[in-house]
């Protein structure tokens, strides 16, 4: 190991010349992000379009091994980093937010896509989540319809580049608290998000007008709420 | 081209005689077919199948036709698609039934592959079927208030009627939908509805689904059976596809899909566009071959435009060069993935893809984007192919790909685990694949040599010279095998339509006029069908001759080919339901649109 490589022997620490094939310092931090850097485990877990691409991407001609990323897990329970690769529907996303509490710390959301980032093409349709972040937290978001395999490999190197910059003292998961389950969405006569029960109850009971301005956004009615 | 709703005058005629009373030929301006009274349907279609031919019903579907005007005549149509098995255009019928307690007589007893599409009407329409066997929502859950696609049924997150929307226009101003939403979230609730305690209902009914259908099939030992569910993430559903199963032992005693993870409200987004921001979209439908999809609609759309659309003879070689190109890649993709469900986990997928790559190197330089291409116009093709490409594809169809299709065909199609693990596997009979509605290469691996290049061409297919592609056992080895034999064919195409292309290398004129930003389009109705890579890809649409859609739906051959899933797998063991799901090569953005 010599003293290019960026990632250690640059903790501030001089080290002998004649030393410096043998001896390499470096902080905790580095060489722990440094392990996880080149191992994060994706999900196999597809969703539309955007799919597709996350194939190709693994495939010979994008090479997803190059990143120590090829080692595909079906099981959330040995994954690190699921790629949220296609439109997020009102019907799949109480299996998203399941897969993502199932996931094991420390883990990470790639929203790929303009579907998985806000919606995309899709956002009016009325089975359509605008956004997986409205349920579960995103480190990446790669734009694209869908992303081109290039445009992914550059998202996953942003989230190596995330990675990099935690520290093991400061982390989430290390901490004393318990991390919280997100509550996972009902199927109702719409979708049901738990966290918003008080607010449902609020706009249901109100008078009959309420809601109906609520369903067609006549600008007027709407700014009074 | 040949217009298919008029192509069958004697058997027309007949209906006609037969039925004096109960049919009546559609005579509003641009329509054809006949409408019928809904009490004779199920006589009618029973008169077609047996006695006329028309054993082949392709499309059902539904029509709203609504407007909040006083005194305007609101009622729902159901539409059907007859065709025969053997060639030929298609018979329509309609059935009008009111919009509220709407009730038509079920076909499913009849015509098998009536299934899903009449659950589909049920779901998004609230149209009864009466006599369904199994009438549940299936593309919402059960449990969603409302029928989505009525016309007066509103998402929570609309805008206006149609598009553009105003604010979107210089003198408008642009806001997030979301803020005007009182909960962020594209979601609304019905007055009155209290969230605490809300027990879902969907999976229970579907559970109780799958036990009735576990107790018709008859076992001589009273076992324990379990349920299993896979999916919505299974590695192997090729999408977020689901099945509740019901195993006796390792055995299958019946099998329910469940789909609609991602249905992405396909219909009523692009009932609410204009009619050419509908071409991206149709990308995202079967999204390994968009360049079909883009060719089914362009077709149903100018069926209606009539000759101010008729695409310029270059074109028409494009088109139909791309979308054997798209046939082929669809099929590596297919035939890779199929050996991934067997367990000869992606290395042979990744020889399948490599060549992909080098097909949608094409398309990236012709149009631009390697999955969603959006080529096709009305009236032709977007833009001509840029320098070099020509001579990329004339290398690719007559170097590459035929070695490499002979060398996937000799290292798969006789290796030993494959014959033994898919010969025998899943057979669908030719009468049940006839009957189920199924199509494309399903079809045609069960000896029903069925193309719709062949049995009602369109475009430019009549030119070219090529059999239509069979196998005879219906098993999952020749529905594999078919795939191998249809990219061999498509190559036929290509050999011929590449030297033939007007204009060769040089270039030429690609567009009927000016490439339209809006088009107008008459009042009527229309059927454009492709055969597609997954099979019939039919586009249903009704103009009022306004700017958008009056109706657009999409007959999506995956979601009609999953129809006969059940049967395939009731009977065999657990171990063959990835294997047959394979077979029938289903795109989920298809199934659930």
């Amino acid at each position: 190991m010599t003293d290019t490589n960026p990632t250690v022997n640059s903790a501030g620490y001089e080290v002998p010349p004649e030393l410096r094939q043998n001896v390499a310092i470096t902080t905790l931090d580095k060489i722990w992000n440094m392990g996880r850097r080149y191992s994060v485990w994706p999900m196999m877990f597809g969703l539309a379009c955007c799919a597709i691409e996350m194939i190709c991407t693994a495939a010979s001609r994008y090479d997803l091994a190059r990143f120590g990323m090829e080692v595909m897990r079906p099981s959330p329970r040995q994954s690190d980093l699921m790629i949220v690769s296609g439109t997020v529907t009102k019907k799949m996303i109480p299996q998203i937010v399941r897969l993502y509490n199932q996931m094991p710390e420390p883990k990470y959301v790639l929203a790929m896509g303009a579907c998985a980032s806000g919606g995309g093409p899709f956002k009016e349709g009325y089975n359509v989540v605008s956004g997986v972040d409205q349920y579960v937290p995103v480190d990446v978001y790669v734009p694209g319809c869908p992303p081109t395999p290039q445009a992914l490999l550059h998202g996953l190197m942003k989230l190596q580049e995330k990675i990099d910059s935690e520290s093991i003292t400061s982390v989430r998961w290390y901490g004393k608290d318990d991390i919280p389950a997100i509550p996972v969405p009902l199927l109702g006569p719409d979708l049901i998000d738990p966290r918003d029960n008080e607010l449902i109850k609020q706009e249901t009971s109100k008078k009959p007008a309420a809601p109906a301005a609520a369903a067609a956004p006549a600008p007027a009615a709407e700014a009074a709420n | 081209m040949t217009d298919a709703t008029t192509a069958a005058p004697v058997e027309q005629s007949e209906l006609e005689k037969r039925f004096p009373d109960a049919v009546k030929a559609d005579a509003r301006p641009g329509y054809a077919g006949f409408v019928v009274e809904t009490s004779k349907l199920v006589e009618i279609a029973t008169a077609l199948r047996d006695e006329m031919g028309y054993d082949y019903l392709s499309s059902v579907t539904a029509v709203d036709y609504y407007s909040d005007a006083p005194n305007a005549e609101n009622f729902i149509e159901v539409v059907y698609h007859f065709y025969k098995s053997t060639g030929g255009g298609a018979l329509v019928l309609k059935v009008q039934t009111p919009r509220d307690n709407s009730v038509v007589p079920s076909l499913t007893p009849l015509y098998p592959g009536a299934d899903f599409q009449e659950r589909e009407a049920y779901d998004l329409y609230g149209v009864n079927f009466e006599g369904h066997p199994d009438q549940r929502r299936i593309l919402m859950w059960e449990g969603f208030a409302g029928h989505p696609m009525r016309k007066d049924w509103k998402e929570a997150f609309y805008e206006e009627e149609v598009k553009p929307f105003k604010n979107r226009w210089p003198e408008g101003q642009v806001y997030r939908i979301e803020d005007r939403n009182p909960f962020n979230k594209n979601n609304k609730y019905p007055q009155g509805f209290d969230p605490v305690g809300f027990k879902e209902t969907d999976d229970p009914k579907l559970y109780e689904v799958l036990e009735r259908a576990a107790r018709e099939y008859s076992e001589d030992i009273d076992t324990e059976q379990v349920v299993v569910n896979l999916g919505p993430q299974h590695p192997s559903t090729h999408g977020v596809f689901r099945m509740a199963v019901r195993l006796d032992g390792e055995t299958i005693v019946a099998l329910k899909p469940v789909m609609g993870y991602l249905h992405r409200n396909h219909e009523k987004i692009g009932e609410r566009n204009t009619w050419t921001m509908n071409m991206p979209f149709t990308d995202r439908l079967d999204y390994l071959s968009s360049m079909s999809n883009n060719f089914g609609y362009a077709l149903a759309v100018e069926k209606l435009m009539g000759d101010k659309a008729a695409p310029p003879e270059r074109a028409e070689y494009l088109r139909v060069i791309m979308a054997e190109l798209t046939r082929i890649s669809n099929h590596l993709w297919a035939v890779g993935f199929l050996l991934n469900d067997l367990g000869a986990f992606f290395t042979p997928s990744l020889y399948a893809i490599q060549e992909r790559e080098l097909i949608l190197d094409i398309f990236e330089a012709t149009t631009g984007s390697r999955m969603m291409c959006n080529y096709f116009r009305f009236g032709g093709v977007a833009r001509d192919l840029p320098e070099g490409v020509y001579a990329k594809i004339k290398d690719l169809v007559f170097e590459r790909l035929p070695r490499k299709i002979d060398e996937l065909d000799i290292y798969l199609s006789e290796n030993e685990l494959v014959r033994s693990r898919s010969e025998g596997v899943g057979v669908i009979t030719p009468e049940e694949a006839i009957a189920f509605s199924t199509a494309g290469p399903v079809l045609r691996a069960s000896g029903v040599p069925y193309d719709i290049r062949r049995a009602d061409p369109y475009s430019i297919y009549d030119r070219f010279k090529f059999d239509v592609k069979v196998r005879y056992h219906g098993d999952v080895y020749d529905r594999y095998m078919i795939r191998i034999d249809e990219m061999r064919q498509s190559l036929d195409i290509l050999k011929q339509a590449i030297p033939d292309l007007p204009g060769g290398a040089a270039g030429g004129e690609v567009m009927n006029g000016k490439n339209p930003y809006q088009v107008r389009v008459p009042a009527g109705e229309s059927y454009g069908r492709v055969e597609g890579p997954k099979g019939e890809l039919g586009y249903y649409i009704v103009s009022n001759g306004k700017g958008n859609p009056a109706r657009y739906h999409v007959r999506a051959p995956s979601f009609i080919n999953l129809t006969v899933l059940e049967k395939m797998c009731v009977g065999q063991k657990v171990a063959d339901v990835v294997v047959n799901l394979g077979s029938i090569d289903i795109v989920l953005g298809e199934v659930d649109r």
